[in-house]
């Protein structure tokens, strides 16, 4: 089905079901009770996990496969952001434009660092990448927002102006980015009982992206070409002893990982038409290298899933206070709730990067596979004992 | 001519904070090949220990002074420092005063002990993991450390100032024999300069001239060998995380009154003395210092009015752009040793 064998078909059509079916499933608490605030299914979020899926898939295809470690990442969603930004800026509101004008710039942008920086490979390539990135957010921040030559906007971010030139801009279109004249924040609400889901276009627009982002993935891991780029991983020198030239591959994977950056930066602004220096800031870099990790590097799923926890958390775990907490232990003896509640204040509220932290260090430590190889470990735990040595006995042995 | 000599003093002191950080990660990759993400967060955690002491040293607590009334009459409430109480206003007072240069006694055995448990306790376990792996979990040690800072400081920068003593500024040029207000110079970026100075020097020393440093430079070069001979290396490299640690909360300690800490400036520096160690040359202890004073001077010359008129901005990407080129051309670095990382 789709060209893919029959696992990752399956899985494909379980990502599609989950993704079209969102704002039902992270939806699961009535409004009203107390744990709707757990409702991960506004436009608002669900739009991220949609967006940052895709930069992860995109970063996994260069960390994951051929284990370049690029701690820049961030610099490519900027540049798209900007790009499409412009687009709206200079002719039309229209989205379709905007996105592939951003692919387009993260994809010049990301051949010109990645043939440098693919000179040197580890933690060179790493400080590489990285120096690239501090230098386009510098350049952003400030320079590049001169009274004469305003690229940027400097540290108010660029935004759409109503003198703006929008050379195609008709009055019947709404005023904010669209689908060809469909409003990305037009949104469906459904009352059903005591839930309330909200079907958003802008979310079906970046899923459906999403979705063709991730089935490209998979054909990319399944490919030849994916399996040089693993090659490069898994033993750079004898693949070059074979005669084979690494750099072109590393190159390639390098940009299609900065065009799904850069289709990320685009999706991002066409949601919300701004574009600030603070996205290219390596910060945002670490974030999608511990997006990828935690969900498991290499895998097909795991980038999602990273991404998916690590901006659940950053929305909803930050929003849990004092008072939220106080009324979960209501149930315990006055001192001892207080106690508990003191326990876990520093992990939530303000403190969830504390969590998040604790929880990526655990995870490089016991779980380098990350959510995916967890989810694999405990469902061989339930496996019998014999599905276990039938397994072993199948597996070949790689010759050395 | 006194333009560069300014600008040469301006970056003496960003350079020693460069040199300091770069030196200690030189110092943790040269001896255990860990690439050490954390090595931000440790300067920042010193830089909390002046805070901490000077919170520690300004405990009060209030007393009637019959002596004096306030606008209704009433006898003032005066705050009064414990320190004060037990060894008078004088003493008590420059003790307070003089909180910065004290934490620096306070840091040392912090950082050490910091050092040498996040040694035992993580990182020892990634000794074999490929590279990729152990910047990712320092680098997620470095926001576990930073977070908890924030959550006991709060996320503002906190004040704290050098002694009066060493708070004001000299004019550096009349000394030798310029015009009265040409080259004036904040005295405690001297006062950095020199302690950068001591401390790299007293960490050379140690490295060249005691027994426990010829091991170390020994295990440094082939640590497998040293091994066999029957020396414990593991745990002389340990104590040298520590003592990397320390050279690394000192620089911390020693900045505060340049910049306020805050809970982020770790990370700010780190990726600044990444760049210079991969300058300098990974794994050489030299370079990383002579990179450290070289980038930092080149920093506040690219960000004299001429050079940011002449090419824009230059100043923020002036150090990124040299490590590019450097980078390129020569990519072992200024003084890299061959063999050391050179993939």
């Amino acid at each position: 089905m789709f060209g893919l064998n029959k696992k990752d078909g399956l899985l494909f059509l379980v990502v599609i079901a989950i993704t079209l079916l969102a704002p039902f499933l992270l939806n699961p608490f009535p409004e009203g009770s107390g744990m709707a605030q757990f409702n991960a299914g506004y436009p608002d979020l669900l739009q991220r996990f949609a967006i940052y899926g895709i930069f992860a898939i995109g970063f996994n295809i260069l960390f994951g496969l051929t284990g370049y470690l690029s701690f820049g990442h961030a610099a490519f969603l900027g540049v798209g952001s900007y790009a499409a930004v412009w687009m709206f800026k200079l002719f039309t509101y229209n989205v379709v434009p905007a996105i592939a004008f951003a692919v387009i710039i993260a994809a010049i942008f990301s051949v010109l660092i990645g043939y440098i920086s693919l000179r040197r490979s580890g933690i060179y390539f790493a400080i590489l990448t990285l120096a690239f990135a501090q230098m386009s957010f510098a350049l952003a921040y400030s320079v590049l927002s001169n009274p004469k030559f305003n690229l940027t906007n400097g540290e108010t971010g660029l935004q759409v102006y109503s003198n703006d030139l929008q050379m195609f801009h008709r009055t019947g279109l709404p005023d904010m980015p669209h689908i060809f004249g469909l409003s990305v924040r037009a949104s469906y609400e459904l009352e059903l009982g005591g839930w309330s889901f909200t079907f958003n276009v802008g979310y079906y627009l970046c899923a459906l992206i999403m979705l063709i982002a991730f089935y490209f993935a998979i054909r990319l891991f399944r490919s030849p070409f994916g399996m040089m780029l693993r090659a490069i991983k898994s033993n750079n020198t004898r693949m070059t002893y074979t005669g084979l030239n690494a750099k072109p591959y590393a190159l390639a994977a390098f940009v299609i990982s900065g065009m799904y950056a850069g289709l990320a930066g685009g999706l991002l602004a066409a949601m919300d038409p701004l574009a600030g220096a603070e996205r290219m800031f390596w910060t945002a870099s670490g974030e999608v290298v511990l997006m990828t990790i935690l969900g498991g590097a290499g895998t097909l799923i795991g980038p999602v899933l990273g991404a998916g926890l690590i901006k659940y958390m950053e929305n909803i775990v930050s929003k849990i206070n004092d008072n939220v907490l106080h009324q979960w232990f209501a149930f315990l003896p006055d001192g001892m709730e207080d106690a508990v509640v003191a326990l876990i204040h520093p992990f939530v509220g303000k403190g969830w990067h504390l969590t998040l932290g604790m929880i990526f260090v655990l995870v490089v430590i016991f779980l380098p596979g990350g959510l995916v190889e967890g989810g694999q470990r405990i469902a061989r735990l339930f496996r019998g004992k014999k599905a276990r040595e039938a397994e072993k006995s199948s597996q070949s042995n790689p010759a050395e | 001519m006194d333009v560069i000599l300014l600008q040469i003093l301006n970056g003496l002191d960003k350079g020693s904070a460069y040199a300091l950080i770069a030196l200690g990660l030189t110092l943790i990759f040269g001896t255990l090949g860990v690439v050490n993400f954390a090595h931000g967060a440790l300067f920042m955690i010193g830089a909390f220990c002046a805070v901490t002491l000077q919170k520690f040293l300004s405990l009060s607590h209030t007393v009637i002074d019959e002596s004096q009334t306030d606008f209704l009459g009433n006898p003032l409430k005066v705050e009064m420092r414990y320190i004060e109480d037990w060894f008078g206003p004088e003493i008590g007072g420059g003790i307070v005063e003089w909180s910065v240069p004290l934490s620096v006694l306070f840091a040392i055995p912090v950082m050490v002990a910091v050092g040498v448990a996040m040694e035992r306790g993580l990182i020892k376990h990634f000794y074999h993991r490929p590279h990729a792996d152990q910047i990712l979990v320092t680098f997620g040690l470095a926001i576990v450390l930073q977070e908890i800072i924030k959550y006991f400081f709060g996320a503002n920068p906190i004040p704290t100032p050098a002694p009066a003593a060493l708070a004001g500024s000299i004019d550096l040029g009349v000394m030798i024999g310029f015009e009265v207000n040409e080259i004036v110079y904040p005295l405690w970026r001297m006062v950095y300069f020199a302690f950068a100075a001591v401390i790299i020097g007293a960490v050379f020393a140690f490295l060249q001239f005691t027994t426990f440093g010829m091991v170390v430079r020994a295990g440094m070069a082939d640590r497998e060998t040293v091994g066999l001979l029957g020396i414990n290396i593991d745990r002389r490299f340990t104590i040298m995380f520590g003592i990397a640690a320390a050279v690394a909360g000192l620089a911390g300690v020693m900045y505060t009154p340049i910049n306020p800490p805050n809970y982020h400036m770790g990370m700010d520096f780190l990726v600044l003395s990444f760049v210079v160690v991969v300058v300098g040359g990974m794994g050489s202890l030299p370079g990383a210092v002579l990179a450290g004073f070289l980038l930092g001077i080149l920093e506040s010359f690219a960000s004299t009015t001429w050079a940011t008129t002449t090419i824009p901005g230059i100043n923020q990407v002036i150090i990124y752009l040299v490590a590019i080129v450097v980078l390129l051309t020569r990519p072992r670095g200024l003084m890299g040793r061959k063999g050391v990382m050179e993939d």
